[in-house]
């Protein structure tokens, strides 16, 4: 049987044939390129549409890159070299470099304290920001303020470790008394700490270093993106445990505490940033005695915190709304206390939740840190717009310095960014 | 209880600054530096330079009355402030001067409580168009976009300006004056409003200052000097009569450069009481004897400071006009030395 068709058939194939390649149109960029570019007609105008702004811009702001002047003195010098060709004055960046980081007044000398401190503040973050570090690192984190108030102010070291021993012996007091009651230990120890501060103080300003390590340098002296960083990192750390506090007590079934929340978070939130900027900066110079009053810096970073703190609450008000009432009852069931109950059960879920509206805050609070530039202090916009601008060699580049000031606060703003989607992946413990 | 304590304290704080401001001067003297309000940066007037040291017209006048109330032209604390911040900031004790360019009004002499010390620069608001826009007088600027600072009085002015000639603008308000020559720039608003010196130093910075025209209206009087609070006299004459004596130190020909010879050898009886060589006019301001002659030696005459930081020589390049002596026919006119 096997050889019948032998005869009658012309030809039988025997084996299968290569794989060949799909046609052209089939494959690699030309598939790509037709599926996704030119799909449809209308698709097709969009592409070309957009491939020629594309050109566009490119063509407008490539020459104007790469024929940009690095080592001019001046903007006139600036033109003159330019001849007429498209190109930036980058020279600008090179010149007032120190200025746009450092601001104009801090000496010189010493730009490596606040450099360091930089430094140090990356290593002091990582173990809070990456949990698989060894936590060992927080202790960096628990002495980095001291230590970089100590750098970026200088003056007598007597006053960071007054500071700090203050905070340790509230700490003591604290868990001496927590055993018996939370709030008794809470109250306690900020009493102590408090106490501590004040006869601490008190004996440093009696002892009056003459000659300190590391020469003082006044809040008013700082400027440039070091006072926005500065801003940035002081109040985003302190307005979180503010906001959760906030959080908390206006879900607290004491009416006093409740209502004190409420009322703070509303009015707050009805305030716009910039007319409390007004406030600490002009109000409150009438209300203490001329060369008394607290210092310009703490007293921004006190309306900035309390302006972030009540938006960071009510983020965290939702994370704690979105949580099931099951998970508190959980909670009581176990018997645990509020505190206990909030630590180890309602916080790090809610917490979870609200990750990315905090982060949200955050970075609008980084950015809003450049409105200190309309009561006259002098970051990064403010040098810009201000000193920089003002000066006969550089009035009249706007592209080049505002343009840096956009790529500075884009690289913090998207690493924020970034790193919060890796904690939200991190964080995942559910199967969606 | 607590009311009661606030009500004390806010009592001491007002005590405290009531006295703070009976005795500027010698608050001054105490803590031995100057508190001196200037802009937060305006060309030629006041800026940082690359070494963060402040230079500009505003400045001198700070730097002359330091260095005759404290012997040291650089024991001045420069505190930059807006348009919005500056007259909080002097009220309020926070500075001991003004010297931004503030034009002198009515209202902020008497209903804002300040003294103004004299004029140190007369100023008058003009206008800055395109030369294509083919504008060659402010009244045919019906319908244009303006671009003004707020807070300021230029922002008035205009307003009053459009008013009496019955046309219609639209402004485009800007912070500060670089932010307005960015916005006239960028073509934001057709023309840009502001005292005549900073369009000519707006005007300088341009790629091609050619295609701008300075429209030849000035639609105000714009005395710019420097200020104190009122009711501390004392303070006010050391202020007014340091900028008297760098006018007049111009007038008598006293310059940076022979200021010390014309101390220790002079026929002119003023020059000698200007220098205190003569006479106790520095005693009378509660100053020593060679106040006015430190001022002049740290930051030169009137002519000088001109020249130094706004004058013809400078990207600014601006003439003396209104601000010559009144024997070159300005206005500068200082009373006598006497």
């Amino acid at each position: 049987m096997s050889d019948t068709h032998s005869e009658s058939v012309r030809f039988v194939r025997e084996t299968s044939l290569p794989p060949a390649e799909p046609p052209v149109a089939e494959r690699g960029i030309y598939k790509w390129g037709r599926e996704n570019l030119f799909a449809t007609p209308a698709n097709g105008a969009l592409t070309i549409v957009a491939l020629y702004v594309i050109y566009l811009v490119l063509s407008g702001t490539l020459p104007w890159l790469f024929n940009g002047l690095w080592t001019t003195n001046s903007l006139s010098e600036c033109r003159e070299v330019l001849d007429g060709r498209t190109g930036g004055c980058f020279s600008v960046l090179t010149e007032r470099w120190n200025q746009l980081i450092f601001g104009f007044k801090y000496p010189p000398d010493q730009y490596w304290r606040p450099m360091l401190a930089f430094v140090m503040m990356l290593l002091a973050v990582a173990p809070v920001l990456f949990f698989d570090l060894p936590r060992k690192m927080l202790i960096i984190t628990a002495l980095f303020p001291f230590t970089a108030y100590w750098l970026i102010w200088g003056g007598t070291i007597l006053v960071p470790l007054v500071a700090l021993l203050g905070v340790v012996v509230g700490y003591i007091v604290y868990s001496r008394l927590v055993t018996q009651n939370f709030a008794l230990g809470f109250f306690g120890g900020v009493a102590a700490a408090i106490v501590f501060w004040v006869f601490g103080g008190w004996i440093v300003d009696s002892i009056g270093v003459a000659n300190p390590m590391l020469e003082a340098v006044p809040s008013r002296d700082m400027g440039g993106f070091m006072l926005n960083m500065m801003l940035g990192v002081t109040c985003v750390s302190l307005s979180l445990p503010i906001g959760i506090a906030l959080a908390l007590g206006r879900q607290s079934s004491m009416p006093l505490i409740k209502w004190m929340s409420v009322i703070f978070i509303e009015f707050i939130r009805g305030v716009p940033l910039i007319t409390l900027l007004f406030v600490a900066n002009v109000m409150l110079a009438y209300f203490f005695p001329p060369g008394s009053g607290v210092d310009l810096f703490l007293r921004v970073v006190i309306m900035i915190t309390m302006f972030s703190a009540a938006y960071i609450a009510e983020v965290i008000r939702g994370g704690l709304a979105a949580l099931p009432k099951g998970q508190y009852e959980a909670a009581d069931s176990l018997g645990l206390d509020y505190a206990q109950a909030m630590r180890l059960i309602i916080l790090p879920q809610a917490l979870k939740i609200s990750i990315p509206g905090i982060v949200n805050i955050a970075v609008g609070l980084f950015k809003d840190t450049t409105l200190v530039s309309v009561i006259s202090m002098f970051d990064l916009i403010g040098m810009i717009r201000g000193p920089i601008l003002a000066s006969t060699e550089w009035n009249g580049v706007y592209w080049e310095l505002f343009g840096f000031a956009a790529a500075l606060f884009f690289v913090v703003c998207y690493g924020i960014s970034q790193y919060s989607q890796w904690l939200e992946r991190r964080l995942a413990t559910d199967h969606r | 209880m607590k009311k009661s304590v606030f009500i004390g304290a806010l009592t001491a704080a007002g005590l405290m600054a009531g006295a703070a401001a009976a005795g500027t001067l010698d608050d001054v003297k105490e803590r031995g530096k100057l508190n001196c309000g200037v802009t937060t940066g305006l060309v030629g007037f006041a800026a940082p330079d690359a070494n963060g040291e402040w230079k500009g017209f505003d400045v001198a006048v700070c730097r002359a009355v330091a260095a005759a109330v404290l012997g040291d032209a650089s024991a001045v604390e420069f505190v930059p402030t807006t348009g919005k911040t500056r007259f909080t900031a002097l009220a309020s004790g926070e500075i001991d001067m003004l010297s931004r360019v503030t034009t002198w009004t009515f209202s902020r002499d008497v209903d804002l409580k300040f003294d103004f010390a004299g004029v140190a620069y007369y100023d008058g608001q003009g206008f800055m168009v395109p030369k294509d826009l083919g504008v060659s007088s402010a009244k045919e600027l019906d319908g244009a976009t303006v671009c003004v600072q707020t807070g300021t009085t230029t922002e008035l002015n205009l307003a009053d300006f459009f008013r009496a000639n019955n046309i219609s603008y639209e402004p485009v308000p800007v912070e500060t004056n670089a932010e307005g020559q960015q916005q006239y720039v960028a073509g934001a608003c057709d023309v840009y409003t502001t005292d005549a010196s900073g369009l000519a130093a707006t005007r300088a910075a341009f790629e091609n200052p050619g295609d701008h025209v300075i429209l030849p209206e000035i639609i105000s009087k714009e005395p710019l000097g420097p200020l104190v609070r009122h009711g501390d006299n004392d303070w006010g004459d050391v202020v007014r009569w340091t900028l008297n004596a760098l006018i007049t130190a111009e007038e008598l020909g006293v310059t940076s450069a022979n200021v010390g010879e014309m101390a220790s050898g002079t026929q002119n009886p003023e020059v000698a009481r200007l220098l205190g060589t003569e006479g106790e006019l520095g005693a009378m301001l509660g100053l020593d004897a060679d106040w006015a002659k430190r001022a002049i030696e740290t930051q030169g005459n009137y002519s000088e400071i001109f020249a130094t930081n706004i004058g013809e020589e400078t990207p600014i390049g601006l003439a003396r006009g209104l601000n010559a002596q009144w024997t070159d026919g300005g206005l500068l006119y200082s009373p006598p030395f006497r």
